[in-house]
């Protein structure tokens, strides 16, 4: 199993009180399968996308990443378990200014290090890929809003992650190019067997996952078509 | 270095500025030093070239400290301190600031007066004859064999030699004897001097002050002494101090503004996997960088203006003391100063890089 949550509870401060944001969550998603989140807005999509990114521990439950489980791991373990096993798409392309195309995607293996020779065409590779090897020299302001979200994806796949995250991917384009985005996931999921979960409003997304579920309040039901 | 050295070439135009900024400060600070030792020598030399191990004063009334100017010793004085184990040299000054006149030139000179043997003067002193230093030979136009007037005295230049200058006014060597002439406005002087220098070897100088009734320092110490140098220095290194300060400030302000803008990429970064200490070694060796090149550039600029003007009139040091010491200086204060803004990337969560909020 890459992603594993096991009745995990997460609350935030509210007040006096606590906000439940995820309520006893339990999903398993093995390599190779797209599971889509939908549901309205403030039910917990993306806290359930921060939980599995190890980016916020849950207040109870177990969460297993890749077979490592999360519990007691500190920061500098987090970020490393991020930069070799999780692949994060954001909802904003969230790209860095000072970078080329291709450079968003080297910078991922300087995080750890020392990297291998061959980064650069591993990274021309993935930007081939997602139909982008003709503008890697280009910087985010030279690229169309589309094209941001394709380096977006490359950039997350390219430290090779077994858990793929991805957030509303498709709120910043117009429906064809989302379509496409989606469709690019799918098929990126089932070539290089990542497990992916798609946060999405779109239901017209929908048809290319696996498995759907949804979130309400906090609360998971699986409607899957597995 | 990866993202930090592309932000730097990105941004160009605000680390050019910053960059443009510590060039100044630098060379600003560089030529205040060349400038602080300069002036310094100009004050000290005569002193600093004595051969020295200690110069003694005579003591001062209670509550007050030793200076040149109300320092009187006696032959007793400078004979008991010969006499002490351990002391090798004991050599009588006599300094005297005066107008002194060569042909159609004056100028405002110090008179050292000194026996004849003591080997305090560059070159052989006797009665009626002056050892002139450089610069007040060039500014009286006096030759070897010239005759200058030092007050009541006429002397015939028998050397140019050295370069000392106390108090800002260049010296002329006399006789001792000459030089008890000087300024006493024919009373008699007795055997006087201004201080005694003093040469010794494991010599115990507190007990010689007792037996003497001086106050012996070390060279350093009797620097001190000279009213216009604590003053003059005290207030330039005050100036230098805030220029340091200054520029630890205003490196610290632009990276705690750089570090706040670029707090949406450090979330993403982490978000992707970056560790704290990477980002933290990123920005420091971003503002290290930046900091350097400044600096070098601003350090060369001092010495090539340093290098014009130290020839001519203005007082100007050249070393590596007063150009490379200030460039050290703002580089590691620049380095602190950047390190507290950057430390706030520490606190940046990366959470804040998921949903829509940017
Ligand atoms: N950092 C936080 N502090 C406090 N409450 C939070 C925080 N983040 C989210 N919440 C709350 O938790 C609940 C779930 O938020 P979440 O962002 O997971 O919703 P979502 O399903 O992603 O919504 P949307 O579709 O609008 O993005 C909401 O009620 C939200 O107000
Ligand atoms: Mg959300």
């Amino acid at each position: 199993m890459s992603l594993a949550l096991d009745a995990v509870t997460l609350t935030y401060p509210d007040g006096d009180g606590r906000l439940t944001a995820l309520d006893e969550v339990s999903l398993t998603v093995p390599a190779g399968r797209l599971t889509a989140v939908v549901g309205p807005s403030g039910s917990g999509k993306s806290s359930l996308l921060a939980v599995a990114a190890t980016l916020v521990a849950p207040d109870r439950g177990r969460v297993v990443v890749a077979g490592t489980d999360t519990a007691g791991l500190d920061a500098a373990a987090r970020a490393e378990l991020r930069r070799t096993s999780i692949g994060i798409v954001f909802q904003q392309p969230n790209l860095l200014p000072s970078l080329t195309a291709v450079e968003q995607l080297q910078v991922m293996a300087h995080l750890s290090g020392r990297p291998p020779a061959s980064v650069r065409e591993r990274a021309m590779e993935l930007l081939d890929a997602v139909g982008l090897a003709d503008r890697a020299a280009r910087r985010p302001h030279q690229l169309s809003g589309g094209q941001r979200q394709r380096v977006n994806i490359a950039r997350a796949l390219m430290n090779e992650p077994a858990l793929l995250l991805v957030d509303e991917p498709t709120s910043a384009l117009d429906h064809e190019r989302g379509a496409a985005v989606v469709a690019l996931l799918a098929t990126l999921t089932r070539d290089r067997g990542t497990a992916t979960v798609l946060v999405t409003h779109d239901r017209a997304h929908l048809s290319v996952a696996d498995t759907v579920t949804t979130v309400q309040d906090g609360r998971l039901t699986v409607a899957g078509r597995a | 270095m990866f993202v930090a050295w592309r932000d730097l070439r990105f941004a160009k135009g605000r680390f050019a500025l910053m960059g443009a900024v510590i060039v100044l400060i630098t060379l600003l600070v560089g030529l205040l030093s060349g400038l602080t030792a300069g002036l310094a020598r100009e004050n000290v030399s005569a002193i600093t070239g004595l051969p020295a191990d200690r110069v003694a004063f005579a003591a001062p009334p209670a509550g007050q400290s030793v200076s040149f100017t109300n320092s009187t010793v006696t032959e007793e004085q400078w004979t008991g301190w010969a006499r002490r184990p351990g002391v090798t040299a004991a050599a009588p000054l006599g300094i005297r600031t005066l107008n002194a006149v060569a042909g159609e030139r004056t100028a405002a000179v110090s008179a050292f007066g000194t026996r004849p043997g003591d080997g305090l003067a560059p070159g052989a002193v006797a009665p009626g004859e002056a050892v002139l230093s450089g610069s007040a030979a060039e500014e009286l136009d006096a030759r070897p064999g010239d005759t200058v007037r030092l007050g009541p005295l006429e002397a015939r230049v028998s050397a140019v030699a050295g370069d000392a200058s106390y108090s800002h006014t260049p010296v002329v060597w006399t006789s001792l004897d000459d030089w008890q002439e000087l300024g006493q406005g024919g009373t008699t002087a007795g055997e006087r001097a201004t201080v005694v220098v003093l040469r010794g070897d494991g010599a115990d100088w507190a007990a010689g002050d007792a037996a003497a009734g001086t106050e012996a320092r070390t060279v350093d110490g009797a620097l001190t002494a000279i009213g216009s140098y604590q003053a003059e220095n005290g207030s330039l290194q005050l100036m230098r101090g805030f220029l340091f300060a200054i520029s630890a400030l205003v490196i610290g302000a632009f990276f705690t503004v750089w570090t706040i803008q670029r707090s949406g990429d450090v979330a993403v970064l982490k978000a992707l996997g970056a560790s704290t200490p990477y980002l933290l070694r990123d920005a420091l060796g971003q503002a290290v960088l930046m900091l350097v090149a400044g600096t070098l550039l601003g350090t060369g600029l001092a010495l090539g203006i340093g290098a014009l003007v130290s020839g001519g009139d203005v007082p100007f040091v050249l070393s590596p003391l007063t150009v490379l010491g200030p460039a050290g200086v703002i580089i590691v204060l620049g380095a602190i100063g950047s390190a507290l803004s950057i430390r706030r990337i520490t606190a940046v969560d990366p959470l804040t890089a998921l949903g829509s909020v940017r």
